[in-house]
């Protein structure tokens, strides 16, 4: 997992963050209950989930919002820092459902964590880039739009 | 009047809570979310990074205003406030986004105090009828009394 640092002076206005894979299963979203002790059951139980015109069980927005933070930190590496971050709970996601103990119903990415560099700065003597973000699901969708503020280092120290 | 009822909630703030960071706390969350980051994995990397240790990911901790069962002691201002806008008519709760700014590293070991006020609440008038906005601002201290972050969660309520 070791990469090389991003720098400032490497980032265009314009260009996309590399996109970050996440397969969502109802057993990710039970680890997630677990972490965030976020336990309403509509996140795992199908019943309740159908009783609350839902349907289904739904994937934690929180745990988008955490994989969004990801899609930065992957990117920024161990020198950048994540400063701002925002991200709004617009669209409902679905996990799949297990088939094994370890697999998923089907062998695929759910969704995709992408971004755009919006604009460079400094400020402060702060070597800023701002990113549009997004969670996106197989259909295309944007369903957890976001922004995000990181300081990188500079090659000019 | 009933709006009134809700404003009077803005500015209440819950009973700090205490969190330390655990370092099986700190892994547990970065394997939830499927994030192998060596910086919330591996002590050797940690000790070698500009930190000094294994750090918290950003947004640990992120959410302290949750359901009965887990964080106890924020939970009391949350249930308060949910069963008076229940009663006055706005029984369902969504949450809508959430906002960070991270100013200082969270290391292993160190212990966090987190404070939460209701912030604001606004009226909306949509195709559905009247809806409220909730923004919850929880401040995040360290040992040191430094802040480290601030979270504002959002919530629609119907």
């Amino acid at each position: 997992m070791t990469r090389n640092q991003l720098y400032w002076e490497d980032v265009a206005e314009g260009a996309e963050l590399p996109a970050l894979a996440k397969t969502a299963t109802t057993v990710m979203l039970v680890k997630w209950a677990s972490v965030s002790g976020d336990f309403n059951p509509l996140h795992y139980d199908l019943p309740f989930a159908e009783s609350q015109g839902i349907g289904k069980p739904i994937v934690h927005g929180q745990l988008k919002r955490a994989w969004l933070i990801q899609l930065m930190t992957d990117w920024i590496g161990d020198q950048g820092w994540l400063k701002k971050f925002s991200c709004q709970f617009r669209g409902m996601d679905y996990p799949l459902n297990m088939k094994s103990i370890s697999e998923p119903e089907e062998d695929k990415v759910t969704h995709w964590c992408k971004g755009n560099v919006i604009a460079k700065r400094i400020e402060n003597g702060e070597h800023l880039v701002d990113c549009e973000i997004w969670v996106e699901d197989e259909k295309g969708m944007h369903t957890t739009p976001g922004t995000a503020t990181v300081i990188l280092p500079s090659r000019q120290g | 009047m009933l709006l009134e009822e809700a404003k009077s909630f803005i500015g209440k703030v819950a009973t700090p809570m205490v969190l330390e960071v655990e370092k099986g706390a700190i892994k547990k969350y970065a394997d939830a979310i499927g994030d192998e980051n060596l910086l919330f994995w591996d002590e050797e990397h940690g000790r070698n990074s500009r930190y000094g240790s294994i750090v918290a990911p950003p947004g640990f901790f992120g959410w302290p205003l949750k359901w009965k069962g887990t964080f106890v002691f924020i939970t009391r201002l949350r249930d308060e406030f949910m069963q008076r806008m229940a009663e006055i008519g706005f029984p369902r709760l969504l949450d809508a986004g959430m906002e960070y700014e991270f100013f200082s590293p969270i290391r292993v070991g160190d212990t966090l105090t987190a404070s939460l006020e209701i912030e604001s609440i606004t009226v909306k008038e949509g195709k559905r009828g009247t809806m409220l906005t909730c923004i919850n601002k929880t401040s995040y201290y360290n040992q040191f009394g430094v802040l480290v972050a601030i979270a504002r969660q959002t919530s629609f309520l119907s």
